[in-house]
């Protein structure tokens, strides 16, 4: 439709989060209104510290249909996770 | 009537009145997003009225509750503004209402922060930070519907020039008002009358909106003198199930 505003996705960094998460879309005219139409729509119940939005006409997306060779590749090499390593408490989040 | 009662119930009531409008918003926006912000708008002045009349029943010491006072009293009780008690209008006209009582809210609730009742400060407080963002998004919407298309640009002057006659009553002054300033706890209402015309001169000015030049100014809302048939109106759908069926509770 002509008239609708633009979509945009949003991530929210939660209470604890180390990282914004995306938690949806919604439609506004620009990126200040993004924001606070996140506010109100995705952080009502104390979820947020930290609101991103991006345009969604701006995200690039891999294609469903290249799902085969991009992904199942991976799928049998276990040498690849990190699971061998002991990690000291002190590091921290990683 | 205690000075202090008559200011927890004009800014309880005003916030009641307000927030019941808003809330007839709910299911009926143009768009989700908005539709969601005016509840979530609501339901802020809901619970501002709930402190606003809890302490004015805790104060009166006549084991009234908020929800006594909010649901069982009649028109000629209410102490809110005019303003506020019109039908919402278009969604333009709710905006600019909306936009025009967040102006003089957070200008008055920025003064009883700093009040002498140390329970009139603290309400003040936590409602302050919830009107920032009141007055800020309404304030966009009114920029953004002023400074818009044809037809969103002149729903809005009509808009203004309807609401402008309701303003001045928010800076209308009476003995009650002025026994609190005396006592530290609340600002003369004529005096925020120089911040809020610098404020909503600036939104609307962005708004490429014309202020009306006549002043005149419709009363009876803060004193409770005259309200508009409107008010009867609200209370019939916010009183009657606690009129038809005294003390149900969910």
């Amino acid at each position: 439709m002509k008239n609708e505003w633009p979509l945009w996705e949003i991530f929210i960094r939660g209470q604890h989060g180390m990282n914004h998460r995306h938690v949806g879309s919604l439609h506004a005219l620009d990126a200040k209104m993004a924001i606070k139409n996140a506010r109100d729509v995705y952080t009502r119940r104390n979820e947020g510290q930290s609101i991103w939005v991006v345009e969604a006409n701006h995200i690039s997306a891999s294609s469903p249909g290249e799902k085969g060779p991009l992904f199942d590749p991976s799928n049998s090499k276990t040498y690849r996770h990190p699971t061998f390593f002991n990690i000291p408490d002190d590091v921290g989040s990683m | 009537m205690d000075p202090l009662f008559q200011l927890l119930l004009r800014m309880g009531d005003n916030t009641l009145v307000l927030g019941h409008r808003v809330s007839e918003w709910c299911g009926h926006a143009p768009v989700l997003e908005e539709d969601i912000a005016l509840a979530n708008t609501a339901l802020d002045l809901i619970g501002q009225t709930q402190m606003w009349l809890g302490l004015a029943g805790e104060m009166e010491n006549k084991g009234r509750s908020a929800d006594d006072i909010a649901f069982l009293r009649d028109i000629w009780d209410f102490r809110n503004l005019l303003l506020l008690e019109l039908p919402n209008g278009d969604f333009g006209q709710t905006l600019m209402r909306q936009f025009l009582f967040d102006a003089w809210h957070s200008i008055q609730l920025g003064h009883l922060i700093n009040s002498s009742d140390p329970r009139v400060a603290a309400i003040a407080e936590k409602a302050a930070k919830e009107v920032a963002y009141h007055v800020e998004r309404s304030a966009d919407t009114v920029v953004g519907l002023g400074d818009g298309t044809d037809e969103s640009h002149a729903r809005m002057q009509a808009a203004l020039d309807y609401l402008w006659p309701y303003v001045g009553e928010m800076f209308q002054s009476d003995a009650a008002d002025l026994a609190l300033v005396k006592q530290g706890i609340a600002p003369n209402p004529a005096s925020l009358r120089g911040d809020f015309d610098a404020l909503t001169r600036r939104v609307l000015a962005q708004a490429t909106l014309t202020i009306p030049q006549d002043n005149y100014a419709q009363k009876g809302g803060k004193t409770g003198a005259r309200h508009t048939e409107h008010l009867g109106h609200i209370l019939c759908q916010m009183q009657w199930l606690q009129r038809a069926y005294p003390g149900e509770t969910w």
